[in-house]
């Protein structure tokens, strides 16, 4: 449809309307407002609200650091792995934590190279969030491996006995593909930030920080010749980012597909883990965005009801997938006839670990079903209650993976349960901790949406804007 | 002409402020048309198609970043190979004794290529474009804190051959610019 007939909505038909595209800015925002007021977030005076919500999770993350302290002075003991159960908690809010990174990839990579350009308004978070999500999943293997301070083994440095590392080991791959997809993000969240570090720079009025974010921006001036290559940059970033996401979390899942117990050795691990890592990733997205556009209700211009609705869309479209890998796993169960399979997923669904498989299967399954109604996509305090079903349902699917497999192996005299200990659950709640206050400092000091970019995407921002074709 | 920056230093360029975009890409096209070579255009964001109106080629960064991908390739090859096929072999896949077996090692092989594309790929543009640095002439100018707002601005260096403080004046005039203002050094 072209311009002309979207500005003159009169001439529309009842049917034509439909199909006219809704802006991607409301109400008209200038380019002036859109730095005036994305600024004016980080150069206002500190809310009440932060100040509260720092009092609350800055105590969890010291809780959590506290906690992991202990765990290095006494022992990985204090945690409930044990035999069977040796990947237990540690493992599951491992793959949890870097599950939810994904979808900020998922925002600024693929859909930047399909030309999504709703994603500008909500890339700079979800980048952050990828961030914030990735230093919580680290700590997990880092500590899991008992001794830390041998962590170092893990790195290819020739070490005093010249053994080397098991370069096919899907253990080691694990520490290439997180620490690479650790340092792509920061590369990429930075490239995508120095434009509109300058922006603050420009716009500073203390010596202090006039400097501090002179500095961090670079010496960025916005010139044509800058910005050629910092798309062409920006662009590759992207393509590579894409390959990386999908191949994480495929690495991830290697750790279970390549072994031999029964309920992992199966070759639909890496594109299940990947649906499911974006499903779980979109939901935290809409957890930390509502309440912050909540807070900062002019946002509502910029991520609108429209964009609320098409992040529900995908987590129907990736929720489905990991309800039909569900089902396909215990198809193959059935088909496969091994009965060591057979009993692993039996054992998930009415064995001691019911209640995780059942809550998982509602949580990720049946609740998002509800986005299949509109209302339900565009209320964001029912959007905003129904993405929890995700977040939860996500964290129990990597518990049911772990800990009911190992639970449940070969031999009757080789079972056993697992029980977190009062370690294991504070620990988790301070990873919780950690994240938001991590989230909560990215709003107070950096700008949390990408101006520069939603700039872009204004009508004016077209060098033919108003031109007759 | 207005200026800015410490007029007793050498004179960086003259400089003029446009309203919107497609002001800014017409004056670039016609710039262009008049044979400067020294000569940038500012924007808050990257215009569409503002590389062909100012005659620039596409950017190299790419053909760039493909050796600094090849380079991860290689380390992760020879990494892999050197330590776990002979520095301390290790017999574990491809059994019974096949040393060389390769798909065990692709992911890191992979992941090597992806991290050395993006340092690459990051900085390389930051040396494309010269950067980081602390400071630059036009910074002097106060208007050009618009630059990262909603103004749009052309500046022609002093070095260009072209250049002459008068002509390039009535010239940026002739495009419509305003606010037209000498730029010196510190």
């Amino acid at each position: 449809m072209s311009q002309a007939t979207a500005e003159h909505p009169e001439q529309l038909t009842e049917d034509d309307k439909k199909l006219v595209r809704q802006p991607l800015v409301l109400n008209q925002r200038t380019m002036g407002w859109i730095s005036d007021y994305i600024s004016s977030i980080v150069e206002g005076k500190t809310p009440a609200w932060w100040w509260v919500s720092m009092g609350i999770t800055v105590p969890l993350t010291v809780l959590c650091v506290a906690l992991l302290g202990y765990l290095i002075s006494t022992g990985v003991g204090v945690w409930g792995n044990n035999h069977p159960v040796g990947w237990a908690w540690d493992i599951t809010n491992f793959v949890f934590w870097i599950g939810i990174g994904h979808a900020g990839t998922l925002i600024s990579a693929i859909l930047f190279l399909t030309r999504q350009k709703w994603r500008t308004s909500i890339n700079r978070a979800a980048e952050a969030m990828t961030l914030f999500a990735v230093v919580c999943a680290g700590i997990y293997p880092a500590l899991h491996v008992g001794r830390v301070w041998m962590a170092w083994w893990l790195a290819p440095v020739p070490n005093a006995n010249a053994i080397w590392q098991n370069f096919r080991s899907p253990l080691l791959w694990d520490v290439f593909a997180v620490s690479t997809y650790f340092t792509v993000s920061v590369l990429f969240w930075y490239t995508g930030l120095i434009p509109d570090l300058a922006t603050l720079r420009d716009r500073c009025k203390t010596k202090i920080r006039k400097f501090v974010y002179g500095v961090l921006a670079l010496g960025w001036r916005g010139g044509n010749r800058q910005w050629r290559h910092y798309e062409m940059a920006y662009l590759i970033l992207a393509g590579l980012s894409t390959p990386l996401v999908l191949s994480v979390h495929s690495v991830v899942s290697f750790d279970f597909a390549t072994s031999v117990v029964p309920g992992w050795h199966t070759t639909i691990f890496p594109p299940y883990f990947v649906a499911g890592a974006i499903f779980g990733g979109f939901a935290m997205v809409l957890t930390i965005m509502i309440p912050a556009c909540a807070i900062y209700k002019p946002l509502h211009d910029l991520v609108t009801i429209d964009h609320v609705d098409k992040m529900c869309k995908i987590i129907l479209l990736t929720g489905s997938i990991v309800g039909y890998a569900y089902l396909m796993e215990l198809f193959i169960a059935w088909y496969g006839a091994n009965p060591y399979e057979r009993a692993a997923f039996w054992y998930r669904a009415f064995g001691p670990y019911w209640w995780a498989y059942w809550a998982m299967m509602f949580c990720n399954v049946v609740a998002p079903q509800l986005f299949w109604f509109k209302f339900f996509r565009t209320h964001l305090l029912w959007v905003w209650i129904i993405v929890q079903f995700p977040n939860a349902g996500m964290w129990f699917e990597r518990f049911v993976i772990i800990a009911t497999t190992l639970a449940r192996d070969f031999m009757p005299s080789a079972w056993g349960m697992f029980h977190p200990t009062w370690v294991d659950v504070c620990t988790f709640v301070g990873t919780f901790g950690l994240f938001t206050t991590l989230f909560l400092l990215f709003i107070r000091f950096l700008p949390m949406i990408c101006m520069f970019e939603v700039k872009a995407v204004l009508p004016e921002a077209d060098p033919h804007h108003g031109e007759k074709h | 002409m207005e200026a800015a920056g410490n007029t007793s230093a050498p004179v960086y360029g003259v400089a003029a402020e446009f309203q919107s975009a497609r002001d800014l890409y017409h004056a670039a096209e016609k710039i262009r048309d008049a044979g400067f070579s020294k000569w940038d255009v500012f924007s808050p964001f990257p215009i569409h198609g503002m590389d062909e109106a100012m005659g620039l080629k596409r950017s190299i960064l790419g053909k760039v970043v493909f050796f600094g991908g090849l380079t991860g390739f290689l380390t992760a090859v020879t990494l892999e190979f050197g330590t776990s096929s002979f520095l301390y072999p290790l017999i574990v896949a491809g059994k019974p004794t096949n040393l060389y077996t390769v798909p065990a090692f692709f992911p890191i092989m992979f992941e090597l290529t992806i991290l050395l594309s993006a340092f690459t790929a990051v900085f390389g543009m930051l040396i494309m474009n010269g950067l980081p640095r602390l400071n630059h002439e036009l910074f002097n100018w106060d208007r050009f804190k618009k630059v990262t707002e909603d103004k749009f601005f052309v500046a022609i260096e002093s070095t260009d051959p072209k250049f002459s403080p008068r002509s390039v004046k009535d010239f940026l005039e002739s495009l419509g610019g305003t606010n037209i203002t000498t730029i010196h050094g510190d």
